[in-house]
């Protein structure tokens, strides 16, 4: 589907990314953070975005909410390029203030860390009204109303009291619930969660993982989970796409991708993971080396260098040339699953039965 | 708290009170504001300081009914007080006496407690509305060279290099004497007045604009206005409601601490003879007045010096206090 050069033309998805990429010109050279990015979403579904650190996660987040480019005046911006259609529009060639009215009102955003992501200077409550009327004409009375509401929706206990005190009077896992009543506030149609849960223990980030599929359920927006916890995906998504060096390795349905996964990128991201779901058998298998610069990313498939298997195709083809998002034949239901690799099929099939799968 | 819906259950209502314990004492939120003035209140230097400022601005606004009740009119003249022979006091100490509380003006015999009191007035206003023009072009111009950046701020940063190489002394001496009588509406001691104002504060801005940029360098790269941002906010928004508010303390103080500088640099002038014009009493031109009879009346050098003394060191001391109570990492 995606890897077709686009056609122009407004798509039937909700959410649409064709071809993202996001360059950044620095001293050192030029960053490339996003690479080539296509996936598309619908309303009512979640998509979790993982990859290690530096994959370019966040900035594909930042790049769909169209922060890149705001309040940037002479300076070296980003290069974007791509498309991005957000129900019917495309937001990169649209006019800025246009975007800047439907953040927060189509799209919103939750941030990683729920304290610095809220002014330390007003109170929550004072913060979530202005969220509210920046959209809505309505008074303050109104709008506070809005907000007690909210903040009742995520679990603050007593909001009518708390709606008055300060970020720094609120717990962690509170914050990031007044972080998602302030995204919510609008009803947006798509919620992005940057990695919404890193910041918490683990006890608070299941019920905060608890409270965005209720929410989700309850609004009927798409959500875009970014994440480095295979766990926090399991839990919330309906597809996964898997980032690495700036670029998808693989994308499809959750339970495709957790229960065959194609790629050696993947296997190593599954192995990396504690179950309990499972009889414990050996030490947990990191995945090799570090991530790669995304000023120099390795030639031919960016993985190559930690790839166990980059000498198994031949002609060291995974040395020179990128490798293609292609389907996987005969995926599950019907739903496309697709994986960027240039081991063939049938030793990628093999692979992950014999050697791979008994041992996670 | 609620009340008790009956009398009867007031007792059990208190016990239940006791008890829970919580909503008695429910913790209260503190702005930063009145953290920093419950800090304020116990430095007692700093608090001293604030209280003999704000004598000093009772004294400017309400200078009439002092002088009325404790002086003569600053520009009447009291010929019998002087000695007509050497122009000075005919008593010692200045002619300090229970008629004259701060003595009287060599060779004219004006009171010096009302030109001293006066004085404060020109003094005081001069100070605050220069700083009130360089707080306001120096927030101004700083918050949006370091939010916008690019050649907004190239051009910004550059105007203020220059206005701070800049001899802004001379400048002025030489700009009020070709500034015409009247203007803008305003005749006399007024216009020179309105000049202090402007250029003292037009050449204080990019001390204040230096700060401004600096701290919304490091303010716009915070995350909450990138969530801010994420939630649909304008540019005149994340500048004046996002990082606006960070930036009140450290202008309040700088505020704070230039209001000294500029009394002493309107004393300044004023001496040079570059202030107000007489017979408008200011601090400065006293002083200026008094060097050619200091050996045989010190007083009258001594009371308007200690005048800007007091008042700059209360400003400073107040600023300092200032400082220390807003400063977040300052103990509480």
């Amino acid at each position: 589907m995606t890897t077709a050069p686009t056609a122009g033309g407004a798509p039937t998805s909700f959410l649409e990314v064709r071809d993202l990429r996001i360059h950044f010109p620095t001293d050192d050279g030029l960053v490339k953070s996003v690479d080539g990015l296509s996936f598309r979403l619908e309303k009512g579904r979640t998509l979790g975005i993982v990859g290690e650190s530096g994959s370019g996660k966040s900035v594909t987040s930042l790049g769909i909410m169209g922060l890149h480019t705001v309040g940037q005046y002479g300076r070296r911006k980003a290069r974007i390029s791509g498309e991005i259609w957000l129900d019917g529009k495309e937001l990169m060639s649209a006019d800025p203030d246009e975007v800047r009215r439907l953040r927060g009102r189509e799209m919103a955003m939750i941030f990683q860390d729920p304290l610095s992501a809220m002014h330390p200077y007003f109170t929550v409550g004072a913060q979530i009204v202005e969220a509210y009327r920046v959209h809505h004409d309505v008074d303050k009375k109104t709008a506070r109303t809005r907000a007690v509401e909210l903040l009742d929706r995520v679990g603050i206990p007593q909001p009518d009291r708390r709606v008055d005190d300060y970020p720094h009077q609120f717990s962690g896992g509170m914050r990031q619930r007044a972080m998602i009543a302030m995204a919510l506030v609008n009803n947006p149609e798509l919620l992005i969660a940057d990695e919404p849960t890193t910041a918490l223990d683990v006890t608070v980030q299941a019920q905060i993982l608890d409270l965005i599929r209720d929410l989700q359920k309850e609004f009927g927006s798409a959500v875009i989970v970014i994440t480095h916890d295979l766990g926090v995906v399991a839990e919330l998504a309906d597809d996964i796409l898997v980032m690495y060096g700036g670029r998808c390795v693989e994308r499809g349905p959750a339970e495709q991708v957790f229960h065959a996964p194609q790629h050696p990128y993947t296997w190593g991201l599954l192995g990396s993971m504690p179950r309990i779901d499972r009889e414990q058998t050996e030490r947990l298998i990191p995945v090799k080396g570090s991530p790669p610069s995304l000023i120099n990313v390795p030639d031919g498939c960016a993985f190559n260098p930690r790839c166990p298997y980059a000498d198994l195709p031949k002609g060291g083809i995974t040395r020179t040339e990128r490798p293609e998002l292609r389907p996987v034949p005969d995926a599950g239901d019907g739903r496309p699953h697709l994986t960027a690799c240039h081991l063939p099929q049938q030793d990628r099939t093999r692979i992950w039965n014999e050697e791979i799968a008994p041992k996670l | 708290m609620t009340a008790p819906l009956h009398d009867t259950n007031a007792a059990e209502t208190a016990a239940v009170d006791v008890a829970a314990g919580v909503p008695a004492k429910a913790i209260e939120g503190r702005s930063p504001w009145r953290i920093a003035w419950i800090r304020l209140k116990r430095d007692k230097v700093a608090l001293t300081g604030g209280i003999v400022v704000l004598l000093l601005i009772l004294v400017a606004i309400f200078a009439p009914v002092i002088v009325g009740l404790l002086g003569h009119p600053p520009n009447e003249f009291h010929e019998e007080t002087i000695d007509p022979l050497f122009s000075t006091p005919k008593e010692a100490w200045g002619g300090i006496s229970s008629d004259f509380l701060f003595g009287v003006e060599p060779g004219n015999g004006r009171d010096v407690f009302s030109r001293v009191v006066y004085g404060a007035r020109v003094s005081l206003l001069v100070a605050f509305l220069a700083a009130v023009v360089a707080v306001v072009i120096g927030t101004v111009l700083g918050i949006v060279a370091g939010y916008f950046g690019g050649w907004i701020d190239a051009v910004v940063s550059r105007v203020m290099d220059l206005l701070l190489a800049f001899p802004q002394l001379l400048f002025i001496i030489a700009l009020v004497s070709v500034v015409p009588n009247s203007l803008w509406g305003l005749s006399g001691s007024g216009v020179r007045m309105a000049v202090l104002i402007a250029v003292i504060g037009f050449f204080g801005w990019p001390y204040v604009g230096r700060i401004v940029r600096g701290q919304t360098l490091s303010l716009r790269e915070r995350e909450y206005v990138e969530a801010a941002r994420s939630l649909g906010a304008g540019r005149l928004y994340i500048l004046f409601r996002e990082l606006l508010p960070n930036l009140v303390a450290p202008i309040t103080v700088y505020a704070t601490l230039m209001i000294p500088t500029n009394v002493l640099t309107e004393a300044a002038l004023s001496f040079l003879g570059a202030g107000v014009k007489p017979p408008t009493a200011s601090w400065g031109q006293m002083l200026s007045k008094a060097v050619s009879t200091y050996e045989a009346d010190p007083m009258f050098m001594i009371i308007p010096g200690l005048a800007i003394f007091v008042t700059v060191l209360a400003f400073n001391l107040f600023g300092d206090g200032v400082r220390d109570a807003l400063d977040p990492k300052g103990s509480r």
